[in-house]
């Protein structure tokens, strides 16, 4: 990557370094489509994630009145992570593996139609959940804890609509990714020609590498020498698995208070209690609780191998451990939800016991895995030339590395019992691997994917690029750590402080934050000085050729056919 | 081992604090030498399965120093089997305590039992201390019994608030003023029998 010829600041604006829209097939379009809608959003997420910190800081914020105000001040919390976790993560990661599967198995994806569909109705769904909580003002979390979705003296009825349908629409445009990965996965073609469904699935769960390792232990041959299926496509399929049942569950508590505001409307006036709140409490968490712990530390896994891989261009150390380390999480996943109620009296002991506590231990297992398998892929290619996507994989590690343990002192009957509920666990776990943790891997995916994806467009400024990474990285640690701090001196999380309470620790996160938000417009910046206003205007235009694939020379084969199979 | 959440607290910063300066230093010393082109020495090798062990000592072992070393996990298990030196039924209806006396009454060393009933959402039973740290709390799901009993092994005034949120209707919506804070809604004796232990 090197500094590109200065232009005029105008010129280059407009034109940007070489990049040329007109060149890009329907596949990489689609994928840039949804990056540039998943960075606004990341945009409208920091500030208005700063925003929440400024109110947080007492009155010497110089915020306008109107924020402070309590409807106002939850509504922006309950619309921040449905426009961070989807508008802009979910797009961010659906728009990476949209490209990957193709690009890793050299098959065309399924259809680009519905990748298209997928990231509008994202956006779109996207969007009318925020203008639910901006006009109407609609703020029972994204927790949603029955029965207070359904509470319409609180709030009104056409907000709750609006809301609902919006986070309905972003589900389905999930179901919509999951269907185009797997017909892509799952298509006879290419290299996957003679492979049997079977085989595929085999391979797609992990269970190859297990079978592996127990003929190793055996002394046997190896069960498959060449998997099906490689393995970030593995971390793939498996995630995705995790996402379905997720947006089945959230789907299905959309419904339910779809439910209540139709009757609501129609004058009838029914008992919120006739759902039992615990119980919807526990579905609740159990779909949501795949997001966050099974699907991003899944993903995550997934994307550490495939980046390890590219940069040193070499195998990945221990794959068949990886493999079945996948296979484990899908059921660690599956069964760790009721940390998230170690704070409820009404739940069984032993379920607090063995999920809450004994399982989700088993996270610290999975990811402490993953972690050294990527360390050590590293470090057997060395020397290696530290270029932004290694500093930002590196990035990644140190996030989770500092997240995953965070949320398991949590995860624990004792401690539990003086941390639910705090900012320890908004800041120091999940903001920290959200902001570092994740998306310091997906930038680092994004610097490796780039020439891919635009053609070798040359990046306007590699300083730019560096200031960006330290700035975020020491913004994120520092905004988490401190919060965090916050949390352990009693500072709550959804709790509005309008004294400055905790200002101390508050300013410190606000300065922090304010880096955040500053390497985000450095990065903004970058990119559209290197693909121009009119390369980006010519992203959302219609590619002259459709080709759904990449890497492969041939005409590809019709895919829809392949997918009856 | 920790008698009070503050003393827990405490600890779990340093604990914690020391950990992330370690595991950032750790990552950035890998990290440099990646790009050194002399072969480096290791300080220590970590064997595959000594690091396995580690985490899986590390994940399990928090919970079993845990549970010897804060006191209320047992009782908190134990609950039920437990009988309390006092007893207090509180309930909320539309973002308002319904306390059984105006200040709830302890002393230090005995067993205390809340059981908070809600009418309507979710709340959250929270115990603070004066300079705003928690002493304890638990999730209050409504149409159920959310008992916890706790045992005071410190004096003083405490405060009460939700530590769920259950709709803006917790605020003041001029001020923003919390409702639902109750000063001093629980007075713990110092000058008792059990108090020297
Ligand atoms: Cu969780």
């Amino acid at each position: 990557m090197e500094n590109v010829a200065k232009k005029p600041f105008l010129e280059q604006l407009i034109h940007g370094t070489n990049f040329d829209a007109d060149s890009l097939s329907a596949l990489q379009k689609v994928t840039l489509r949804a990056v540039v809608m998943s960075f606004l959003f990341f945009g409208l997420v920091a500030i208005e994630g700063m925003i929440m910190r400024m109110v947080q800081t007492g009155p010497i914020n110089p915020l306008p009145e109107m924020f402070n105000h309590p409807d106002h001040y939850f509504s922006i919390m309950t619309v921040h992570p449905i426009v961070g976790i989807f508008g802009s993560t979910y797009q961010l990661v659906f728009a990476a593996f949209m490209f990957l599967v193709p690009y890793l198995t050299k098959k065309p994806l399924y259809s680009v139609k519905l990748a298209n569909f997928v990231w509008l109705c994202i956006t779109i769904g996207t969007a009318m959940a925020w203008i639910a909580g901006f006009i109407w003002q609609y703020a029972p979390l994204y927790t949603l804890y029955w029965p207070l979705p359904a509470d319409f003296e609180q709030f009104s009825v056409i907000g709750a609509f609006v809301f609902v349908i919006g986070v309905a629409l972003i589900m389905i445009g999930t179901i919509g990714f999951i269907y185009n990965i797997y017909a892509t996965i799952f298509a006879r073609t290419g290299v996957h020609k003679n492979k049997t469904t079977k085989e595929l699935l085999i391979s797609g769960f992990g269970i190859d590498g297990l079978m592996n390792l127990i003929h190793k232990l055996m002394g046997k041959p190896p069960y498959s020498k060449e998997p099906a299926l490689s393995l970030p496509v593995v971390a793939i399929f498996r995630g995705t698995v995790d996402t379905f049942l997720d947006a089945i569950v959230i789907l299905g508590a959309g419904i339910l208070v779809l439910v209540y505001i139709v009757a609501h409307a129609g004058g009838l006036s029914w008992d919120v209690h006739a759902v039992d709140s615990l119980l919807y409490k526990n579905y609740f968490w159990w779909g949501l609780d795949l997001v966050a712990d099974g699907l991003v530390l899944i993903y995550v896994a997934g994307s550490w191998y495939l980046l390890a891989t590219i940069i040193t261009g070499q195998k990945l150390f221990m794959e068949n451990v990886a493999r079945a380390a996948l296979l484990l999480e899908l059921f660690v996943s599956w069964m760790v939800w009721s940390h998230h109620l170690l704070a409820d009296q009404p739940q069984p002991e032993m379920m607090k016991l063995i999920s809450g506590e004994m399982v989700t231990a088993f996270e610290l297992l999975t990811q402490g895995l993953a972690l050294f398998i990527t360390l050590v892929t590293l470090w057997k290619a060395r020397p290696l030339k530290m270029s932004p996507e290694l500093a930002y994989l590196l990035g990644g590690l140190v996030g989770f590395g500092l997240a995953v343990p965070a949320g398991i002192i949590q995860a624990d009957m004792g401690l539990n019992r003086v941390l639910h509920n705090t900012q320890w666990i908004s800041f120091a776990h999940f903001h920290i691997a959200l902001i570092v943790g994740l998306y310091m891997t997906l930038y680092s995916a994004l610097y490796v994917l780039w020439p891919l994806v635009t053609n070798n467009t040359k990046l306007f400024s590699k300083k730019l690029t560096w200031a960006h990474f330290w700035l975020y990285l020491i913004g994120g640690i520092g905004m988490g750590a401190f919060a965090g701090m916050a949390g352990l001196d009693g500072m709550l999380r959804r709790h509005l402080y309008v004294d400055g309470e905790f200002h101390g620790w508050m300013i410190l996160a606000a300065i922090f934050g304010t880096m955040v938000l500053i390497a985000w417009f450095l990065f903004l910046y970058n990119i559209v000085m290197s693909v121009g206003l009119k390369g980006l205007i010519g992203i959302f235009k219609p590619a002259n050729n459709d080709i759904a694939t990449f890497g492969i020379e041939e005409e590809p084969e019709p895919a829809p056919a392949a997918v009856k199979a | 081992m920790f008698q009070t959440s503050l003393e827990l607290l405490k600890f779990h910063w340093a604990a914690y604090s020391i950990y992330a300066l370690l595991i950032i230093s750790v990552i950035a010393w890998f990290g440099y030498n990646l790009t050194r082109k002399e072969k480096v020495k290791s300080i220590v090798r970590i064997p595959f399965y000594g690091y396995i062990a580690f985490l899986v000592a590390g994940g399990v072992g928090h919970h079993i120093f845990t549970y010897n070393a804060i006191p209320w996990v047992a009782e908190d298990i134990m609950r039920h089997e437990i009988t309390p030196d006092r007893d207090y039924e509180i309930e909320i209806a539309k973002h308002k305590w319904k306390l059984p006396e105006e200040q709830m009454v302890a002393n230090m060393g005995e067993k205390v039992r809340f059981n908070v009933h809600s009418h309507d959402l979710t709340y959250g039973f929270g115990l603070f201390r004066k300079d705003g740290t928690m002493v304890m709390q638990m999730q209050v799901v409504p149409k159920h019994d959310n008992d916890i009993v706790w045992t005071f092994h410190e004096c003083g005034k405490f405060d009460l608030t939700s530590t769920e949120y259950a709709g803006p209707g917790q605020y003041d919506k001029e001020t923003g003023e919390d409702k639902m804070f109750v000063k001093d809604a629980l007075i713990v004796n110092c000058n008792d029998k059990f108090a020297s232990r």
